[in-house]
């Protein structure tokens, strides 16, 4: 478990880092944090020849409130350092109770958002909630061009994202909650850290007459890539969440929205019996936190609570 | 017992919380371990290992490695020469009528044919690790795939792919046991239930992996070897057989090992014997680290079998009769002979009276991993089967789980009893003392057994349920041959103990410690205790079957003891008084009732090595003397495990509430050292329950064989685990100990089992679990299965 020979350069500054990458571009990988990388390295599984390491560029971490009432998040902000924000907790609560889901707090202490991100793992926690909440991410390239790209096209499937080889993932922008949104994340892991065997957030949005006026409902770990279910949110615009329309919503999702792999952990079976389970479970709670109740009840260990 | 004899005054150590004197070396990051080894000049190798279960090989092609820049050397099976050799038989099979055993035991590097995916194949070694690696991925393996042998029940069909070719099935062993006459029993029974149990297999999983560093001394035709071994004894004295050296030219250490279980007492591994050769070859130290994945290939496992296991039972519950027939994994070779099979059909009658008994086992090669013990050493399968018969048979009989136990229970005054099948030593299976009931009561009122018939009892947070298990077992420990040790006072006062065991956390040397302490009247603080290093001792095995402080705890009192006699003989001389005058305390030799006429013990050691004059004739030098024990047969621990389980009925997410062991391992040393046994084993077992699988597909591949997907039982999912303590002491040693390292881990499947079917009754009525490990998918299954058996609805 040893990783193949390989170079290492880390810049300090943003535009030499993307020189780097645009000179080397099939060859350099960026390090931002290498919670993930770095073992896949040591299991021979990737073999860059170069790694970029992001961490002393300035100003790519950082979190600030934007006027919209949005937030923005640069892409080394370590995910500590996010879970422990007060203003994540108050402009995106659902980042902030998705986060502690992250791995371990010693991961969470090397690993980054934008890291995540770009991953692109299926079964991670912060594209599924970058989905949830219609975020959007800036990329780079040398010579000072960027673009944003919206969370809805940034996965393409497995591992794989719509950022380029000599782009950089710079910043995520998160829009301002609406009035009357509620929030919230489930997930089932067999231990604390590990990925999910599920994992579900919603998004909703109570009118005034108590209908729902919108839901998002994202679930990981059960594609190729983060997935939005939009027949399970179809089943609540324009309907009062009862019990009942919230268990219909669920079966939705369960039923058309995903078709789930097995594996050695769980059985595709199984998971579709927990999308529906913890798609009850986290649009029950988001309900519940809409309206005009703000703020939530904070993250919980495992996938109880109603 | 003997222990007891103490004449003088002065505080006793054993049985008090004594702190642990490896403690400060290992917190405080001191304590030598293999991977701290590191002579100049060292070498490093890679091991190039099947990526294929079983096939033919071809050709094995070092050309582009033996190229790489740092390589010093790249070999394959060819390249050993005359060195090549299959491994030796370790433990021979016991003396049963009727046996069938096939010997077929691992080779170095494979030649010919690979028989599990990980197998070496070739050796590469290098100025680094690093580069040692990069070199072994160009060696070129040419193997012909062939089909592999993965379930047990198809390795046996006629024209299954063969493992071993000259062999004319996969067949590694058939062994019948029987006692009493079981058809009769099965004519009388007014219950009889036949089940098929299945217990998984999993990982030992140690935090440190295996490690060997060879450094061979040209000049003085000496060879020291570094090894995680449990058993650095037979380690020295075989490799010395195998690189033609005298036993007193290698010296192998057991330093500080990180965890041993079972599988580091598995000997000449491919690594074990290769390291050695090549340092001898090269002329230069060697060092293996074995990294975490190929652990998951190279180093022994444990605990497929599949049982078919009836009961019969009369309509009070009591036991009549069982017969089992299983089939076990070996792997792909035996050398540890039957231990695990012997073991599970030996622990299965468990602390009860079971007149009848038929049990027959086949031991199967698949393309797998070697079998040999790990921690437990198949004892959980055999308290798995009867355990799970007695709750089914107490459902069907409408008798309380706990008191269809109590019916069947051995009691007090059948000790020895014997239960008429061999055990994995060779002896008899006698059960030296015991005393069941009363634990089980301590248990039953502990854990609260009567309350948990109040429904609010079994309700748990947003819908989930509780349930409660609670088992019994047995435990053969502290089997032979023997151990020794040597005990020397020196001149400063401090004591030394050496002793040839390997240790690998048990606290040896703290509670080796304590029996010299109490011998010698010193403080345990002032016990230097040396383990593992052929230099220092060279008689014993090793560390296993829960044996060390029965078998090298009472050589190390019966050394201290005849220290203790050359204390008090050379004292009552300096002293001028009669020995029976003499106390020993505080480090010192004292007039009984005159504390102030003595003389230190360091004083005594300097008095008993004169440089000049004359000794009398026949006298030793020194306060030292060596001691052994052998028992004549093991000695039976015992206990009772009870848990409490709450489940979420949707997700069937498991979380262990509350966990209780009542255990009787004989006399205590330490306190605080037999807790963290229990501890540790609890926590293992809970792994294997419910967390640890390894998966295999149909072409043998293992596809977890990482962390990521082989999951431990981390803090979050064990519980704080409560205890209680029995001493029935064994009448069998000195000290009155019995073995407690394998206790926790052995009946925890079974409680939780249980446990669950308790909380699970009310919406999936007739559920059974009968197979280890379990998953919440797995239990989803289960569940779902057992609803539609009895007609309900999901809820």
């Amino acid at each position: 478990m040893k990783p193949p020979p390989f170079e290492y350069v880390v810049p300090d500054t943003l535009e030499e880092a993307l020189e780097i990458l645009a000179e080397r571009r099939s060859e350099a990988k960026p390090l931002a944090g290498g919670q993930s990388l770095v073992p896949t390295m040591n299991f021979r599984l990737s073999e860059p020849g170069l790694l970029v390491d992001l961490r002393r560029i300035e100003n790519l971490a950082g979190i600030r409130g934007t006027e919209d009432g949005g937030l923005e998040i640069g892409a080394m902000t370590l995910q500590a350092d996010a879970e422990r924000s007060p203003l994540v907790a108050e402009r995106t609560p659902l980042l902030a109770e998705a986060l502690p889901w992250v791995a371990h707090a010693q991961i969470r202490n090397r690993g980054t958002v934008g890291g995540s991100l770009a991953h692109a793992d299926p079964a991670a926690e912060l594209p599924a909630v970058a989905l949830a909440l219609g975020a959007r991410v800036e990329t780079c390239r040398a010579g000072g061009r960027s673009r944003w790209i919206d969370a809805e096209t940034l996965w393409p499937g497995m591992f794989a994202t719509a950022i380029e080889p000599e782009e950089l993932l710079t910043r995520i922008r998160f829009p301002p909650a609406a009035p009357g949104s509620g929030f919230a994340f489930r997930e089932l892991a067999r231990r604390s850290g590990d990925f999910a065997l599920v994992g579900v957030a919603a998004v909703v949005r109570l009118d005034e007459d108590g209908r729902c006026g919108m839901a998002r409902i994202t679930l990981l770990s059960v594609a190729d890539r983060p997935l939005v279910a939009n027949e399970g949110a179809k089943v609540l615009i324009g309907r009062i969440p009862t019990p009942a329309v919230i268990v219909e919503a669920a079966r939705a999702v369960a039923a058309r929205d995903v078709d789930p792999p097995s594996d050695i952990h769980a059985s595709a079976a199984y998971r579709r019996h927990l999308c529906q389970t913890l798609t009850r479970r986290a649009l029950t709670a988001a309900f519940d936190r809409g309206g005009d109740r703000p703020g939530h009840a904070g993250p919980r260990w495992r996938a109880g609570g109603w | 017992m003997s222990g007891d004899d103490r004449a003088d005054g002065g505080a006793r150590s054993v049985g008090r919380d004594v702190p642990r004197n490896e403690d400060r070396l290992l917190l405080t990051g001191r304590a030598l371990f293999v991977d701290d080894v590191e002579p100049t000049g060292t070498l490093h190798a890679a091991f190039v290992r099947s990526d294929w279960a079983h096939g033919r090989l071809r050709g094995v092609d070092v050309t582009a490695a033996r190229a790489h820049p740092g390589v010093v050397a790249a070999w394959t099976a060819e390249d050993l020469g005359d060195y090549w050799a299959p491994g030796p038989l370790l433990v021979s099979p016991p003396p049963i009528e009727r046996l069938e055993f096939h010997a077929r035991t691992q080779v170095p590097l494979a030649k010919d044919k690979v028989r599990h995916v990980g197998e070496p194949i070739a050796v590469v070694i290098a100025e680094s690790r690093y580069l040692a690696e990069d070199a072994a991925a160009l060696v070129e393996v040419d193997v012909d795939p062939l089909p592999a042998v993965v379930d047990l029940e198809a390795g046996l069909e006629p024209g299954a792919p063969l493992v071993h070719d000259d062999l004319e099935s996969n067949l590694s062993a058939r062994v019948v046991q029987e006692r009493g006459d079981w058809e009769a029993a099965r004519a009388q029974a007014d219950l009889l239930l036949a089940r098929r149990l299945r217990y998984d297999r999993g990982a030992a999983a140690a935090i440190e992996n295996r490690g060997i560093v060879a450094e061979w001394d040209a000049r003085a035709g000496e060879m020291t070897i570094w090894d995680t071994t449990q058993a650095p004894i037979p380690i020295r004295n075989g490799l010395a057989r195998m690189l033609g050296l005298s036993e007193g030219r290698v010296r192998v250490v057991a330093p500080f090992i990180g965890g041993g279980f079972g599988p580091k007492i598995m000997m000449f591994y491919p690594e074990e014997v290769v390291i050695p050769w090549a340092a001898m070859t090269l002329g230069r130290p060697v060092k293996w680290i074995e990294d975490r994945r190929e652990n998951f290939f190279a180093t022994t496992q444990e605990r497929l079998q599949i049982h078919d296991a009836e009961i019969a039972l009369s309509a009070d519950g009591r036991i009549l009769g069982v017969k089992d027939r299983f089939l076990h994994d070996v792997g792909a070779y035996d050398p540890y002979g039957l231990t695990v099979p012997i073991n599970s059909q030996c622990t299965l009658l468990g602390p009860y009276d079971v007149p009848a008994y038929h049990s027959e086992f086949l031991a199967v090669f698949t393309n797998k991993t070697i079998v040999s013990p790990v921690r437990g050493a198949g004892r959980q399968h055999g308290v798995f089967v009867m355990e799970r018969l007695l709750d089914l048979a107490a459902r069907e009989l409408g008798i309380d789980r706990v008191e269809i136990r109590r019916r069947n229970f051995l009691p007090p005054d059948a000790f020895p009893h014997d239960n008429n099948v061999i055990y994995q030593d060779f002896a008899p299976l006698v059960y030296d003392s015991g005393n069941y009931r009363p634990a089980l009561e301590k248990a039953v009122e502990r854990i609260g057994w009567k309350e948990w018939r109040r429904p609010e009892m079994r309700r748990g947070e947003g819908g989930r349920r509780r349930g409660i298990g609670i088992v019994n077992y047995v435990e053969g420990t502290g089997i032979g041959p023997y151990e020794g040790a040597r005990v020397t006072v020196e001149t400063g006062g401090r004591v030394r103990v050496v002793t040839g065991v390997g240790t690998q956390g048990q606290g040896h040397f703290t509670s080796f410690a304590q029996i010299a302490a109490d011998a010698l009247g010193v403080d345990p603080a002032d016990v230097d205790v040396v383990t593992g290093d052929t230099r220092e001792f060279h008689w014993g095995t090793g560390t296993f079957a829960s044996r060390s402080m029965v078998v090298a705890g009472n050589a190390v009192h019966a050394a201290a003891s005849k220290v203790r006699e050359k204390a008090v003989e050379r004292a009552a001389a300096e002293l001028g008084v009669e020995e029976e005058a003499i106390e020993l305390a505080d480090g010192r030799a004292f007039v009984r009732g005159e504390p102030a006429c003595g003389i230190g013990l360091g004083e005594l050691a300097v008095k008993a090595n004169p440089l000049r004059g004359a000794v009398r004739g026949g006298s030793e030098p020194g306060l030292e003397a060596s001691g052994y024990f052998g028992p004549e047969r093991g000695a039976t621990a015992s206990g009772v495990h009870a848990c409490v389980v709450e489940v979420d009925t949707e997700t069937m997410d498991v979380e262990i509430v509350r966990y209780l062991v009542v255990h009787d391992c004989g006399r205590i040393v330490n306190p605080a050292i037999v807790e963290g046994q229990i501890q540790g084993g609890v926590a293992m077992g809970i792994g294997n329950a419910f967390y640890e699988m390894l998966v295999h597909d149909e072409s043998g591949q293992l596809l977890n064989a990482s962390f990521m997907d082989y999951l431990l039982p981390t803090a979050d999912v064990v519980p704080r685990i409560e205890t209680a303590h029995f001493e029935t002491p064994s009448p069998l040693n000195p000290l009155g100990v019995k073995g407690v390292g394998e206790a926790g881990a052995i009946p925890v499947a079974a409680a939780f089992a249980q446990a669950l079917e308790d909380a699970l009754a009310p919406i999936a009525p007739g559920l059974e679990i009968r197979e280890i490990p379990l998953k919440p998918s797995r239990l989803w299954e289960l569940v779902e299965a057992a609803r539609a058996r009895a007609g309900g609805e999901a809820p």
